[in-house]
C-alpha cells in the first residue's frame, strides 16, 4: 500500500518529498497528494486475485451480464444440457433474492452457487471471492458468473473473469446499445437473445442494433440466440467452443494471463448498414 | 446506482493516505469521465454518507470530468464525441481508440495535519 500513498521513500523519489516536490508539506500544515489511481482498486486487486485463483485452476470464466428476464439463466440451462456431459461447468449466480436460480442449475446437474446482493445492484470481486470459498473448480473447465439483471452497474466492476458477455433481448428494443454505452462497450459478444420472437416483433432490427453497437467503436460480435431450438444455441456454442479452444491452449503454454477472447468479424452473423460507417470523402 | 459503493471505496483510499500522515482530509479530486459508469451528480450526494464519521466527513469533493474523445488511427486525429457515439466525425471510421472520457481516478488528496499529534484511529474502514 505504501506505494500508494508516497510513505515509502527512496533515493529515486526522495524529490517529490523535498521542499516543492509533489508531496511535500507546506509550511501551513497543508499537504497535496497525488494519487492517480482508479477509484475501484481495491476491487480491482480482488478481482486480479480472483483471477490467479481462476488460472491456478485452469478455469476459463465468463460474465454474463444483462438486462433482468433477457434470457441469461436460460441461455445456462441450455448450454450445460448442450455440454454438460463433455464439459465441466459451473455457475456462480447473483440476485437481489432468491436461490431460484442457483436451484434451477443444480436442476441441470451443474455446481451452482448463488450470491443475494440484498439490495445491491451489481455483483464485486470481493462477493465472487466469498462464492469462491463455496465451490470446488476441481474438474471445472468454464465457470459462468451470472451477474444481477442490470446494464448500468455491472460493467464498472472487474471480477476476475475472462470474458464479458451481454445478452440483448429482442422485446428489449432494437437501441439498448446506444442507451448503454458503458455496458455494451465493456462486452467481448452481445448475444441477441430470444430470436424467435423476431417475427412477431418487427419493430426491432437486428441491424439498427449492430450500427449502434458499431458506434460504441466496439469489433463485439453479435449472435442471434434462441435457446428453443438445437439450430438457435448453435451460434453461442460455435463462439465458445472458440474461446475454449484458445484458452486451452493458453493454458498449455503457461500464457492465460495473455488470453483475449477472439472477436473475429467471421462470426457476426448480421452486418451493419455500413455505409454509415463508409468513409466520405475527406474534404479536410 | 452503484455510487454510493464507488464513494465508499474512494472513502477507504483517502483514509488509508489520511491515516499514515496522521492528517485529516480537507479536499478530493477526482476524474470522472461519462464512459465511467458513475454519474458525478450522485457521487456527490452519496459522498456525505459514506464520509460521515471518517477522515473525509466534511471534506469538499470536487470532480473534474474529462470530455469524451476518440483517435481514428486513419486520421490520426483526435476529436470530442457524444458517448454513444464513437465514430470518428472526420471521416466515419468506427475501429477508432477511446482517448479519454472513461476515467474513475482519485486524482488528489489535501491533507490538513493536524496541530495535535493525537494517535487516535481516524475512523473505520
Amino acid at each position: 500500500m505504501c506505494d500508494t500513498c508516497g510513505c515509502n521513500i527512496t533515493p529515486g523519489n526522495k524529490h517529490l518529498v523535498e521542499a516543492g516536490g509533489k508531496f511535500s508539506h507546506s509550511a501551513s500544515g497543508h499537504e497535496s497528494v497525488e494519487v492517480l489511481q482508479n477509484l475501484l482498486s481495491e476491487n480491482d486487486h480482488q478481482a486480479d486475485h480472483n483471477r490467479e485463483h481462476f488460472h491456478r485452476h485452469g478455469v476459463l470464466v465468463i460474465n454474463l451480464m444483462s438486462s433482468p428476464g433477457a434470457g441469461k439463466t436460460s441461455l445456462l440451462e441450455a448450454t450445460v444440457r448442450a455440454l454438460g456431459g463433455k464439459l465441466g461447468i459451473a455457475v456462480i449466480e447473483g440476485d437481489l433474492e432468491t436461490e431460484n436460480d442457483a436451484q434451477r442449475l443444480r436442476e441441470c446437474g451443474i455446481p451452482a452457487v448463488q450470491i443475494t446482493t440484498g439490495s445491491a445492484c451489481h455483483l464485486d470481486a470481493h462477493m465472487v471471492h466469498q462464492a469462491l470459498h463455496q465451490m470446488s473448480l476441481d474438474n471445472i473447465d468454464v465457470l459462468f458468473i451470472e451477474n444481477v439483471g442490470n446494464l448500468v452497474c455491472p460493467a464498472s466492476f472487474d471480477l476476475g473473469q475472462h470474458i464479458n458477455v451481454a445478452l440483448l433481448s429482442v422485446p428489449e428494443g432494437d437501441d439498448k446499445p446506444a442507451k448503454y454505452p458503458v455496458m455494451f462497450r465493456a462486452v467481448d459478444a452481445v448475444l441477441l437473445s430470444k430470436t424467435d420472437l423476431l417475427q412477431v416483433l418487427p419493430e426491432f432490427s437486428p441491424q439498427r442494433a449492430e450500427t449502434a453497437l458499431r458506434s460504441l467503436a466496439s469489433e463485439a460480435p453479435l449472435l442471434n440466440v434462441n435457446v428453443r431450438s438445437a439450430e438457435g444455441l448453435q451460434p453461442w456454442l460455435d463462439w465458445l467452443g472458440e474461446q475454449i479452444a484458445v484458452f486451452k491452449s493458453a493454458r498449455e503454454t503457461g500464457a492465460m494471463g495473455h488470453f483475449r477472447p477472439v472477436t473475429g468479424q467471421a462470426h457476426v452473423l448480421t452486418h451493419p448498414h455500413l455505409s454509415q460507417f463508409t468513409p466520405r470523402e475527406n474534404d479536410g | 446506482m452503484h455510487e454510493l459503493s464507488v464513494c465508499q471505496a474512494l472513502v477507504e483510499q483517502a483514509e488509508l493516505i489520511a491515516r499514515e500522515r496522521q492528517a485529516s482530509v480537507t479536499r478530493l479530486i477526482l476524474q470522472i469521465g461519462p464512459l465511467s459508469g458513475v454519474e458525478s451528480e450522485l457521487l456527490r450526494r452519496a459522498f456525505p454518507l459514506a464520509s460521515a464519521g471518517t477522515c473525509c466527513e466534511g471534506a469538499a469533493l470536487e470532480i473534474l470530468a474529462a470530455p469524451v474523445t476518440v483517435y481514428c488511427p486513419d486520421c490520426m486525429v483526435t476529436s470530442e464525441v457524444a458517448a454513444n457515439k464513437l465514430l470518428c466525425p472526420e471521416c466515419g471510421n468506427w475501429r477508432t481508440s477511446l482517448a479519454s472520457g472513461d476515467e474513475m481516478v482519485l486524482q488528489t488528496v489535501e491533507l490538513e495535519t493536524r496541530a495535535a499529534n493525537g494517535n487516535e484511529s481516524t475512523g473505520q474502514r
